[in-house]
């Protein structure tokens, strides 16, 4: 069986490898990096269902990756990280053409539903609570 | 990198005056001294104002009224003088020149008998009356013929004052003597030169008794005095005055009351001469202070006195003198209880103002800085969000690695995870640590400070917003920027007001510059400068004013004017340049130990 192919982007090193680590146990053929610049060059040489973006990242941000992303790979789909109080940056990724946003810190069990939403699998498969 | 160096932006604004509203110098300003030096202030003006013309109206109207009270006293008493001094004086002249009419018209035979000068008498006494008796002196002084009560025919007058003054100056009016009748009595004399050194001297005696009826007549004759003077309290009649004739060595002409009786000598200073009646205040050779009102008797050596004691003027007086006291006293103390209870309120009123004014201050300083971290809030909560993430995924790895596979995780991976969640907690507390840390000290508190640990822990809170907004902060200073004593908790605030201000000019991408740099012997200039919209020369002058701001809706107005506040209760300066499209330049001029405090400067 082969699960999504998730890009994880999140400026935090370690939060990128945990997730990494997790969303594979679930099914996922997840990978992950920390910069905006490094997504788009794996979104333009990769093929991935998804991508799990922080919107608030040094350099190239969240808004500006989505931007590129739905312009140049418009099948790739896109959920978005965003921290408290950001309600702005949400609304703004989903005019972009987000498919989903989370709030910062995201419980597994959300993530993992809304990814396969995402990814067009939304079938519930065995995963534990 | 700076896109325009601040020596190319014209200066705009350096130094400002103090703004009243934000008051650095507070605990100054409630500190008791100047209040009571302002209540003193306050009742000293206020009194003077009150108190000097009142004075100056009591002391003329009272003036005013002892020169018409002290005018009303004598002019009575100077009516007497000049009253008596006429009819002394015609009485004189009268006399004398019915001597020399009988001089000049009776035939020289019949000067020189007795019996013929005895129907003269007669005849004279009968027209004028007042005289006793009449004789006739030759140029030897031997009086050859005479008409009168006494035996007085042969004797010899050479030596007496009144035949050597006759023959001198004409006529001769004598003092009061005892003569050869050794009674009281005055000459008068004429003289009369019948050529070949032959000459006459006609002299006449008048009785003193009539001469002091003329003065005490006078005093008796006029009712209306009396009346006048016992409304007013001083009598210039009996029983309290007094009314002689002195001549001119002071010697009695006529009994009187205080100085006894005829030749007696009045116990008077000399008085002023004068031919008009006049008034003076004298006091007497017993130290009894009068007023004396006098006439000079022409042709005569007389002087008529009217005395009356000063205590009698001064009754009056006194009495006026002890109501106007009264007043004014009451008036006084009236004047100065209102005026110091008034001015003790009212400053009292200004104390408590300024005290809770100052509290407010204190409280609008706290809620400000509470505000500008709140302004941080979205900032901190991302960056608590941060390692929290961390925590939860990587704790939740751990079970998922416990749970979901069948085998045990190898030891080093759980530390690793473990190992990871710490950092993160770690993380964590750092971050409400320093947010705790910048809400304390509210007191001002003195220590040496590290500037620049002190600018990196306020941009600690921005720096992940300046890493999303891409804005560039430089720090241009060298390693070890000098350190300052001064208060930790109030430095936070002001570059953190500053700093956010800086936040919020640029645009994504900009640049903002921290300095530090020694500024003469004693102070230390940080500044801090953006490249961002900058601020228009017009608002440049108000942005210290409090509820200035030109965030609209954003803002309360109060930032800046704190920051300035707080800046110079620090003993510095802050300053502001700026140029619309290029930015603006802050200036925090510190002194590197705090003003010593108490001084009055």
């Amino acid at each position: 069986m082969t699960g999504p192919r998730v890009l994880i982007v999140d400026d935090e090193a370690e939060l990128v490898s945990a997730l990494e680590e997790r969303l594979n146990l679930r099914g996922f053929r997840a990978s992950g990096v920390t910069t905006g610049a490094d997504a788009l060059a794996r979104v333009a040489g990769g093929d991935y269902d998804v991508v799990l973006l922080d919107v608030k990242m040094p350099g190239l941000g969240g808004l500006q990756v989505i931007h590129r992303i739905k312009t140049e790979h418009p099948q790739v789909q896109v959920v978005l990280l965003t921290g408290h109080g950001s309600a702005q940056d949400a609304a703004e990724g989903m005019r972009l053409g987000a498919f989903d946003y989370l709030m910062k810190p995201v419980k597994i069990t959300d993530l993992v539903r809304i990814l396969r939403a995402a990814a067009g699998q939304d079938r519930p498969e065995e995963t534990p609570p | 990198m700076l896109t325009h160096p601040p020596e190319h932006r014209p200066p705009v604004l350096t130094d400002r005056p103090r703004r009243p509203a934000v008051d650095a110098d507070q605990d100054r300003l409630i500190s008791g001294g100047r209040y009571r030096r302002m209540a003193l202030t306050g009742i000293l003006a206020v009194s003077a104002v009150a108190l000097v013309p009142l004075l100056l109206v009591t002391l003329m109207s009272y003036r005013q009224y002892r020169t018409a009270f002290e005018s009303d006293f004598s002019h009575p008493m100077l009516r007497f003088a000049s009253a008596a001094q006429q009819s002394l004086g015609s009485f004189l002249s009268e006399r004398l020149s019915a001597l020399g009419m009988i001089m000049r018209e009776t035939p020289l035979e019949d000067l020189r008998s007795s019996e013929k000068l005895q129907r003269v008498l007669a005849t004279i006494d009968q027209s004028f009356g007042g005289i006793v008796d009449l004789g006739v002196i030759d140029e030897n002084g031997i009086q050859v013929a005479y008409a009168g009560p006494f035996a007085l025919e042969g004797r010899n007058y050479a030596e007496h004052r009144f035949f050597q003054e006759a023959r001198t100056r004409g006529v001769s009016v004598s003092d009061v003597f005892m003569g050869y009748r050794n009674l009281p009595h005055i000459v008068l004399a004429v003289h009369k030169d019948l050529g070949g050194h032959r000459e006459l001297v006609l002299r006449a005696t008048v009785d003193t008794d009539v001469f002091h009826f003329l003065v005490r007549a006078r005093t008796l004759r006029r009712p209306e005095q009396t009346a006048f003077c016992r409304r007013c309290h001083a009598l210039v009649v009996p029983p309290f005055s007094d009314a002689f004739i002195i001549n001119t060595d002071g010697v009695l002409q006529t009994p009187s009351r205080y100085y006894g009786d005829i030749l007696g000598h009045a116990l008077l200073p000399p008085l002023p001469p004068t031919r008009d009646p006049a008034v003076t205040e004298v006091v007497d050779a017993r130290g009894q202070p009068l007023v004396a009102a006098y006439a000079q008797i022409e042709g005569s050596p007389f002087t008529l006195v009217v005395l009356s004691p000063r205590d009698a003027t001064h009754a009056g007086i006194q009495s006026v003198r002890q109501d106007v006291l009264l007043f004014l006293g009451l008036s006084c103390v009236a004047i100065l209880t209102v005026v110091i209870t008034g001015t003790t309120l009212v400053v009292r009123r200004v104390h408590q103002a300024d005290l809770r004014r100052a509290a407010l201050y204190h409280k609008m300083e706290y809620t400000n800085k509470l505000a500008a971290i709140g302004r941080l809030g979205a900032g901190v909560a991302h960056e608590i969000n941060n390692p929290l993430s961390i925590i939860m995924q990587k704790a939740g790895l751990l079970k998922d690695l416990l749970t979901m596979t069948d085998d045990l995780p190898p030891r080093e991976k759980m530390v690793d995870l473990v190992d990871s969640v710490l950092r993160s907690a770690e993380r964590c507390g750092g971050i409400t640590h320093r947010l705790l840390g910048f809400a304390r000290h509210m007191d001002v508190h003195h220590e040496t400070i590290d500037l620049d640990g002190l600018l990196k822990e306020v941009l600690g809170f921005l720096e992940k917003e300046a890493s999303y907004r891409n804005i560039e902060i430089a720090f241009a200073y060298p390693e070890t920027p000098p350190s300052i004593v001064s208060d930790r908790g109030q430095l936070q605030q002001v570059f953190l007001n500053i700093i956010n201000n800086a936040f919020a000019a640029v645009d994504d991408g900009g640049h903002i510059e921290i300095g530090i740099a020694r500024d003469g012997a004693d102070e230390v200039t940080v500044s801090i400068t953006d490249n961002g919209v900058g601020i228009p020369e017009a608002q440049l002058a108000h942005i210290f004013d409090p509820f200035f701001t030109t965030k609209k809706g954003a803002g309360t107005g109060l930032g800046l004017s704190i920051t300035y506040g707080i800046v110079q209760k620090l003993g510095g300066r802050i300053g502001v340049e700026s140029a619309v499209g290029k930015g603006t330049r802050f200036t925090v001029t510190l002194p590197l130990a705090p003003p010593t405090t108490g001084g009055d400067a």
